[in-house]
């Protein structure tokens, strides 16, 4: 973060805003990996005391608001400080959309173990540690003011994209052959779209860095692997 | 550090602009002191332009080459070319009263004269003008409508204007200089000796007056210039490091220095 105003409380308090986001990004980013722990460990546990934590992640959004708020009242920052404040409020409003989206994924996680266990679980594991990679990217490139790496981040988010789709029409293809795994299926698929969700709030806070350093807000789209949207699968045998 | 200023119609949002005044490669010297060096700079019509930058920068200079009023103290000259309207005001041949009526200005301090504050707005008119006392009348209200004065004193025009406070006398400058009916109005520091309510009538008097006027202010107060102005130049020892819209230099300047200062970082 840049520093040295002539009044140092001001650089004080940005460096506290900036610790509390990356303390806030780094609880998140370990929301995902226990959510996904207690999926594949079929860990009820874990996954209830990842519901819990999301209070901490609520707290600290607000310890956040409430800091960049005092800053624009109080020191009426402007130019690239003004960007770092206002994309702070932005930033802990991203990171909590993560927080939720983990927590979704905990609550599915219990769910599941009501369930038998369906093989396309195996996928899970892998698009988490590419999005706890994304966060954990966008989180230095936050703390180094690294519009690079934020860029980089930004367009890597494409091969999370990417494999969700394949495992979309993997448990379509699964649900079809044995409806009895509808139950665990779906709530995999719910799952693996939360993680994929995930890694869209990491590309806008990589945005909202590359705003932040540049000064401008990134004009290109961004790659996008996901077409689900428009994804019809035909069942085996031609039946649908 | 020359800065590259389009001259003419720039175009913001479709809406064409007039340059009213086009300060071309103007120095200033206090003796052999170069105050401002090669400033290139279009002020707008009826557009508010900012002037920052730290003490000594040139600011204050560069309003006062407006007006040619550094011409009443000796040693001090400027070169270059400052043309209102495409007649260079800098040229001797120009008539330096017409000059002030045209391009009128406000002081840091609050700067009545010792007189009523009718004659105080009257006294400039007469100057220039001969009206009949109906149609002097009529200036005066105008004139105090105009600077948001008059409902505060229409009741004791023949009382002085130094018994109105701080912010009352700014404004009845601000009267004082729009009664002669100015093209450009230049304020400096307007509102350094005001409190916060005057200085937001003081604001909002701009912003009115600016669909009439080109209006150059010098403020110390970032906010103040974020606040009222559309175009913002930033000057550093005696030189013009960046000008633009206000919106663009507070919140994405192009240039360092311009991020130093606004920022608090200059060292």
């Amino acid at each position: 973060m840049p520093t040295q105003h002539i009044v140092q409380s001001f650089d004080d308090e940005l460096r506290r805003l900036a610790t509390l986001i990356v303390q806030m990004g780094g609880l998140a980013e370990q929301q995902l990996a226990s959510a996904v722990e207690a999926v594949v460990r079929r860990d009820s546990d874990l996954a209830t005391e990842v519901v819990q934590n999301d209070a901490k992640l609520d707290t600290m959004r607000t310890q956040i608001d409430d800091l960049a708020i005092e800053l624009l009242a109080r020191r009426q920052p402007l130019a690239n400080d003004l960007r770092t404040v206002v994309s702070a409020l932005r930033i802990s409003s991203e990171i909590e959309r993560i927080g939720d989206y983990a927590k979704n994924v905990a609550k599915r996680s219990i769910a599941l173990n009501q369930a038998p266990l369906v093989k396309p679980v195996h996928a899970i594991p892998r698009m988490a540690a590419l999005v706890q990679a994304l966060i954990k990217d966008t989180l230095d490139a936050y703390i180094t003011a690294d519009a690079a790496k934020a860029d980089a981040v930004w367009a890597r988010d494409e091969e999370v994209d990417e494999l969700y789709t394949s495992l979309f029409r993997e448990l379509l293809t699964y649900m079809m052959e044995d409806p009895r795994s509808i139950t665990a299926c779906t709530h995999l698929l719910f799952i693996a779209k939360n993680i994929e969700r995930i890694g869209d709030h990491a590309t806008n806070i990589a945005e909202l860095i590359h705003y932040t350093v540049k000064g401008e807000m990134k004009k290109e789209e961004r790659p996008k692997g996901d077409d689900t949207a428009y994804a019809v699968v035909t069942a085996p045998g031609g039946r649908q | 550090m020359n800065v590259q200023v389009a001259d003419t119609a720039l175009e913001t949002e479709g809406e064409k602009l007039r340059t009213k005044v086009s300060i071309k490669k103007l120095a200033f010297y206090y003796g052999e002191t170069r105050a401002l060096k090669d400033i290139d700079l279009p002020l707008y019509d009826r557009k508010v332009t900012a002037f920052i930058g730290p003490s000594g920068c040139g600011k204050s200079t560069l309003l006062r080459v407006l007006n040619r009023i550094y011409e009443m103290y000796p040693n001090q000259r400027a070169e270059g070319r400052v043309m209102l309207d495409g007649v260079n005001i800098l040229d001797p041949k120009q008539d330096v009263n017409l000059l002030r009526a045209k391009i009128g200005m406000v002081f840091q301090k609050p700067t009545p004269f010792p007189m009523s504050i009718y004659e105080n707005i009257a006294f400039g008119i007469r100057l220039y003008e001969r009206l009949s006392k109906d149609e002097m009348d009529q200036r005066v209200e105008d004139a105090l409508q105009r600077a948001a004065l008059w409902k505060e004193v229409k009741d004791k025009l023949h009382t002085s204007g130094l018994g109105l406070s701080g912010g009352q006398q700014q404004r009845l400058c601000i009267a004082r200089t729009i009664a002669v009916r100015p093209d450009v109005i230049l304020l400096d520091e307007p509102c350094s000796a005001l409190d916060p309510i005057s200085t937001a009538k003081i604001e909002e008097l701009i912003d009115e007056l600016k669909s009439d006027y080109t209006i150059v202010i010098v403020t110390h107060n970032m906010q103040q210039a974020a606040r009222t102005s559309d175009y913002t130049a930033f000057m550093y020892l005696g030189e013009l490091v960046e000008f633009g819209e206000t919106r663009t230099i507070f919140t994405h300047p192009a240039k360092q220095q311009t991020q130093d200062y606004i920022t608090g970082r200059f060292g």
